[in-house]
């Protein structure tokens, strides 16, 4: 589904991912775990095609090349980012905004467009998937959500899209427990033969919930370890230091760990 | 520069869709201004002798008065003489039925999306339609006669109801009050007139629709609204103009009175051609606008300017009455060289008044946006407020935004409040509407509609999906 291969991408004379590769196959949840800065956010921006980034290498989705296309084209194409740090946009209704989303990409797909009171009752059994008050369809988009209600609108948003691919971005940063079941849940309703997922995440937490089939470690711009969600488990235990020491011959080692 | 600043270039550069003009027979007078001029444009509508003594003291007090200066404005000299002061198109008199309308005209406003057949009419909006200098039509007068509500075209009011007219003309802007509305005071040419009688609210909203068609003309009207004890009207006005190379001067007075706890809701959509991309033409939109609010009254203005090439105007509320209140609701949006000083003038001199003040300024291209806004309160206000929001957005580098508040307290007791902010559309707020699919036109415009929602929460229902469109339109080809 998902072909990355030897993905570069730099902002100026500063690299940030150095020759990526990455097989996300249908079906299928990676998780991505990796030390802050090593380039995760710049992945998942990457894929969705965020301007501002000189790219090299190959991305294909279904045998597609998504590299040569603007964002609302891969939306269209099936890409669906959760934000990191979801945008507030004052004044603009969250349910109108999410009815134009849908609706921008069944029109660049040639189908049929979603009707106001078709839309409504597709959106409100969303939001009861993620637990959340229909007055948030009313309310403008994230504009004064606390961050967790901003990550349960992010899977909410997943949730009417239907994506192809998902990239998740720290979706469980900032949920108490019972929101980090209820986005879990709600991912895990969406998991399905056709759709596959890449969850980044710090936490091993979260994968208990979310079973990965695949872990990777991303360090400093490149995947230097793979394995299944065991290895998530050695991370909680043992950090990146291991990662860090031996895939990175010219770095400096600043201080022992602990 | 990014792909989004280009984007957003692009996008600015849209095409005035209004600019046609048609060919309509018409009466045009030869330019200039002397005394003449006055007494033919009253001879022309058949006036009684003292409105045409009152044209006259007019004339005289602005042929004393300088125009303003203009601050942040840039405008090339005006010559007041290269103008033509009356326009009309042959049409006449003002026919009651629709079906006599001249067709060109019908076709005209079907044009410009505004049908003039009853049937085919927005329900429940009365439409009295304006082109050059005069009313063409006035629709729905009948059912409003039956409600008491008088509305018609100024110079019938003239004819018809010349105590009322005697009684409000220049009651609340003075002939003197500043160089344009003098101006306008000596060749107002037509508006609107109505009239709301003690206790009504009036069954359906009234609009206005004025149209510049001739050449080297300028547009005087001249509207005045008197709301009686606890009555309530609702009232709009739209405009748009041919796309010519010459700038052209519209200088129009809008006169409200609202009597003892009446309410009066004005509302402007202004889409006059703004000029092209390099600042050729467009119209000189200088208008003088305010009401007078007595006891528990309230007067409302909401006001869209997306057109002129340059808008000088201040809607104002006199708050008179104790307990009146007065709110100003705007959005101003400036493109390609179109420049915009606006605002308002709230004076508290009741007791317990209360005025709110909510301005969007929204700057692309070229566009220079001043906010420019006076809270007086008066030594008589006790307990007066205000609140007052001017947000402006900016929309590429080479716009500018600009707030000037002016605030005068003569009584201890009040409170103002003042609250200004200024940004940019995020690169991250595009990029995020994006992801989800929306092109970033459409995520421009959503993103600058939304901006703007709490004025366009004030209008009425169609009026705010027209606002909202031409907000779009008007930044396509502009913005990035
Ligand atoms: N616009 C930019 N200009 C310069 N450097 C940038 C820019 N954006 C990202 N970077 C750098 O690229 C590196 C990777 O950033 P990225 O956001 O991808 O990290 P991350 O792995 O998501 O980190 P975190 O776990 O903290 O979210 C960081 O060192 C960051 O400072
Ligand atoms: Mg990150």
């Amino acid at each position: 589904m998902l072909h990355v291969e030897n993905l570069t991408a730099s902002i100026g004379d500063t690299s940030i991912l150095k020759g990526l590769n990455l097989d996300v196959g249908a079906g299928e949840i990676h998780a991505i775990m990796g030390p802050n800065g090593s380039g995760k956010s710049t992945l998942a921006h990457a894929l969705a095609g965020r301007d501002g980034y000189e790219i090299g290498g190959t991305v294909t989705l279904d045998g597609v090349d998504l590299l040569e296309m603007v964002p609302e084209d891969r939306a269209a194409a099936g890409v669906f980012m959760g934000f990191q740090y979801p945008v507030e946009i004052p004044g603009v209704n969250n349910m109108y905004f999410l009815r134009t989303a849908l609706n921008s990409v069944r029109r660049a797909r040639g189908d049929e467009q979603i009707g106001a009171s078709d839309f409504l009752k597709g959106a409100q059994d969303a939001m009861d998937l993620v637990e959340m008050n229909h007055d948030f369809l009313y309310r403008s988009v994230n504009a004064g959500f606390s961050g967790g209600e901003k990550k349960r609108n992010e899977i909410l948003q997943m949730a009417v899209m239907q994506p192809k691919l998902a990239v998740l971005d720290e979706t469980d940063s900032g949920l108490d427990i019972d929101a980090l079941r209820v986005v879990a849940a709600g991912v895990n309703s969406l998991r399905g033969p056709d759709r596959s997922m890449i969850v980044i995440t710090h936490y091993q937490r979260l994968l208990d919930y979310i079973k990965p089939d695949f872990v990777h470690v991303l360090v400093d711009g490149k995947i230097v370890k793979s394995g299944d969600h065991t290895l998530a488990l050695h991370l909680e235990d043992h950090g990146y230091a291991d990662f860090v020491n031996h895939d990175l011959d010219d770095a400096p080692l600043t201080g022992a760990p602990a | 520069m990014s792909e989004t600043m280009r984007g957003i270039e692009k996008l600015t550069e849209a095409d005035y869709e209004f600019g046609f003009s048609t060919d309509l027979d018409t009466d045009i007078a030869p330019p200039g201004l002397t005394e003449e001029t006055v007494r033919l444009i009253s001879a022309k509508k058949d006036e009684p002798e003292w409105l045409l003594a009152w044209r006259l003291k007019a004339f005289l007090a602005w042929q004393e008065m300088d125009e303003p200066d203009w601050t942040k404005l840039q405008i090339a000299p005006i010559d007041y003489q290269s103008i033509s002061y009356w326009a009309a198109p042959k049409q006449r008199p003002v026919l009651d039925s629709m079906d006599d309308v001249d067709p060109d005209i019908r076709e005209m406003f079907d044009k410009l999306g505004i049908p003039l057949h009853e049937q085919k009419i927005l329900s429940n909006v009365a439409v009295d339609a304006i082109v050059d200098s005069v009313s063409v039509v006035t629709t729905f007068k009948e059912t409003l006669l039956e409600a008491g509500v008088i509305f018609c075209s100024f110079s019938e009011a003239v004819q018809d109801y010349p105590e009322l007219i005697k009684e409000h003309l220049g009651s609340v802007v003075p002939v003197r009050d500043n160089f344009f509305a003098a101006l306008n005071s000596a060749v107002f040419s037509d508006g609107s007139f109505c009239y709301i009688p003690e206790g009504v609210r009036c069954p359906m909203e009234l609009s206005t629709y004025f149209r510049i068609n001739s050449m080297n003309t300028g547009q005087f009207e001249r509207t005045l609204i008197v709301a009686e004890d606890d009555s309530h009207v609702s009232y709009l006005e739209g405009c748009t103009a041919p796309q010519r190379d010459e700038n052209q001067l519209h200088a129009a007075v809008v006169e409200l009175v609202a009597k003892d706890r009446s309410e009066i809701k004005y509302s402007t959509v202004q889409n006059w051609y703004p000029g092209d991309e390099n600042g050729v033409g467009g119209i000189y939109n200088f208008v003088t606008k305010r009401g007078r609010a007595h006891t528990d009254a309230k007067i409302s203005w909401t006001q869209v300017e997306t057109g002129s090439a340059i808008t000088w105007k201040y809607p104002s509320v006199i708050l008179q009455g104790d307990r009146s209140v007065g709110e100003f609701y705007s959005v101003a949006l400036t493109s390609k060289h179109q420049q915009a000083d606006t605002g308002t003038k709230m004076i508290h001199i009741g007791a317990d008044t209360t005025s709110s003040i909510i301005s969007k300024g929204i700057s692309a291209a070229q566009g220079q946006n001043t906010y420019r806004g006076l809270v007086k309160i008066l030594r008589s206000a006790e307990n007066a407020r205000n609140y007052t929001q001017c947000d402006s957005l900016l929309l590429g580098k080479e716009c500018g935004a600009h707030t000037v508040p002016y605030i005068e307290v003569k009584n201890p007791t009040a409170q103002v409040e003042h609250e200004a902010s200024t940004s940019t559309v995020g690169e991250d707020q595009l990029y995020y509407c994006r992801q989800r699919g929306m092109n970033e036109e459409d995520a421009m415009a959503m993103i600058v509609n939304g901006f703007c929602r709490e004025v366009f929460d004030e209008l009425p229902m169609e009026f705010a999906v027209e606002a909202q469109r031409l907000l779009s339109v008007s930044l396509e080809g502009s913005v990035g």
